[in-house]
């Protein structure tokens, strides 16, 4: 029997009024495996994975976790499955009236499952993982560079170790320098932790560090998906337009007057 | 008919935010009285509705009471009935001002407050950010402010009331030369335990109204900063006509004939 992929997306639709913003779409992301879902502003892919999360509820379609349906899920089931989702949002999302230590340790705590000195002393060895010293879990989120809220908010994702890790624009926002740091940031935690993991982005540079397979959304759906080392030979014209970024081609901005 | 239209639509929108407003109230009360709880978020909140409102609320009822017993000399000494003064002060600032007026100072201070805090982490995604973490945001954001909210607000009313026959008292012995015993003596013997009861069953009513519209307003705020601020507004002012409106029907219903 193949293994059950650890989230499987199927048929899936969502539309907001007459806008339809998921057409279809069809994806799989294996054990331990890093599938980017690349494509431009406004093709879907924030609420493909707010759908993933619970977060928006799809009109139509399938989403399973580890071969369990999530769609029509109750808010206790749902509740329990998120222990198994870490995910780093594109502002980091750190919560402003907790300090650093924590906002890594939210997690841990609101789960229970280890005493409070202990949750304290697997953040900070998370933010250690991530590059931060001890003196950085004193701070407030506001006395952070976006940088290192980017990692704050990678520490507080793999702080209770999830089987899957979702990244919302891992780069967007950061320098080249910073971006490439997150980029291997995400590559070794989501390997040490053997987690499964699913990214949005639109930063092909970004997508070659951390997939092992790509995707491309494209008007709500996916029109093509592949091994990262084939997605310069993909022969779709619309994924040859968007990885060199040209203006010229079958992707035509949509300009509202 | 294109005139009904209009109306229709403006009735229909409010219908439907009536029916959202209160579903949203009755999933927030049953998590008030749901396992797990916060103490820790409740205290913090008691704290900053009750004793950081209390040099607002004490200012408003101490010049309340003072203006109240300085009108009612100037009427009641036309008909010689200066005796009444005391207890108009201590009836008025009981059933109605007390509770009223620290309802509306607290609906300024902290429904926009509340509406401001949550519609920021509505708009920074920190609210996704909760449920990503495993914790519903309606238990963890809106139950311990409207807990918080009903303790505090009759013992700020309590407060209000102290002050404002304080404030009368003032006036009555130092500007409008009362004896003070008698002043004290007439007070007393028109109050009626009930006076002080239906005040204080107004003030949690109104802690109610005050965080649940604070609430309301910031977790369904959108568009940015723009979003947040009329949720702050809509928050203020909903919660302000609401306490008008319920402090009559509570007013009808102790003391109606």
């Amino acid at each position: 029997m193949a293994d059950t992929p650890k989230i499987k997306l199927t048929n899936v639709h969502k539309a907001f009024g007459a806008n339809q913003v998921l057409r279809g779409v069809n994806l799989e992301v294996g054990a331990g495996e890093s599938v980017v879902v690349i494509g431009g502003s406004g093709t879907g892919k924030s609420v493909m994975l707010k759908c993933i999360l619970g977060l928006l509820e799809p009109d139509a379609g399938s989403i399973q976790i580890d071969g369990q349906e999530v769609v029509g899920m109750s808010a206790g089931d749902r509740e329990a499955l998120m222990h198994k989702f870490g995910m780093l949002f594109q502002g980091a999302a750190l919560f402003d009236s907790l300090s650093v230590i924590d906002n890594v340790a939210f997690g841990l705590l609101r789960a229970g499952k280890v005493p409070r000195d202990e949750a304290y002393r697997i953040a900070d060895q998370k933010l250690r993982q991530v590059g931060l010293g001890p003196d950085v879990g004193k701070l407030w989120p506001s006395e952070l560079s976006g940088g290192m809220k980017k990692r704050v908010g990678l520490a507080r994702a793999i702080a209770t170790e999830p089987e899957i890790i979702f990244f919302d624009e891992p780069t967007t926002g950061l320098d080249p320098i910073m971006g490439d740091v997150i980029n291997d940031l995400i590559v070794e935690c989501t390997r040490d932790l053997g987690a499964s993991a699913l990214s949005i982005t639109h930063d092909m540079a970004s997508a070659r560090k951390i997939a092992h397979r790509i995707a491309m959304l494209y008007k709500g759906e996916i029109i093509w998906a592949g091994p990262v080392a084939e997605v310069d030979r993909s022969g779709n014209d619309y994924v040859e337009q968007f990885i060199h970024g040209r203006a010229e081609g079958p992707i035509q901005m949509e300009l509202k007057a | 008919m294109p005139i009904l239209a209009p109306i229709g639509r403006v009735f229909l929108g409010f219908l439907a935010m009536t029916g959202r407003l209160c579903q949203f109230a009755g999933a927030s009360v049953s998590h008030c009285v749901r396992p797990p709880f916060f103490p820790r978020l409740v205290t913090h909140q008691m704290i900053e509705i009750g004793y950081y409102s209390l040099p607002v609320v004490g200012l408003t009822a101490i010049f309340t009471g003072m203006v109240l017993a300085l009108q009612s000399y100037t009427g009641f000494s036309r008909f010689n009935a200066e005796s009444a003064i005391a207890a108009v002060v201590v009836l008025s600032v009981t059933r109605e001002l007390g509770p009223v007026l620290a309802g509306l100072m607290v609906a300024g201070r902290i429904g926009a407050a509340m509406a401001a805090e949550i519609g920021t982490m509505r708009v920074t995604e920190q609210i996704d950010a909760l449920t990503a973490l495993s914790t519903n945001p309606q238990k963890y954001l809106v139950a311990p402010r409207i807990l918080a909210g009903i303790m505090m607000l009759p013992l700020l009313v309590l407060v209000a009331d102290i002050i404002g026959v304080f404030g009368g008292f003032l006036i009555g012995v130092y500007k409008l030369d009362f004896n003070a015993v008698n002043y004290l003596k007439l007070t007393f013997e028109f109050l009626e335990p009930l006076d002080v009861i239906s005040g204080l069953v107004k003030a949690a009513m109104f802690g109610f109204i005050i965080t649940v519209m604070g609430c309301y307003h910031g977790y369904h705020s959108d568009g940015g900063a723009q979003g947040v601020g009329k949720a702050t507004t809509n928050a203020v002012v909903s919660s302000s006509v609401l306490i008008l409106a319920f402090n009559y029907l509570i007013t009808a219903l102790f003391f109606g004939v």
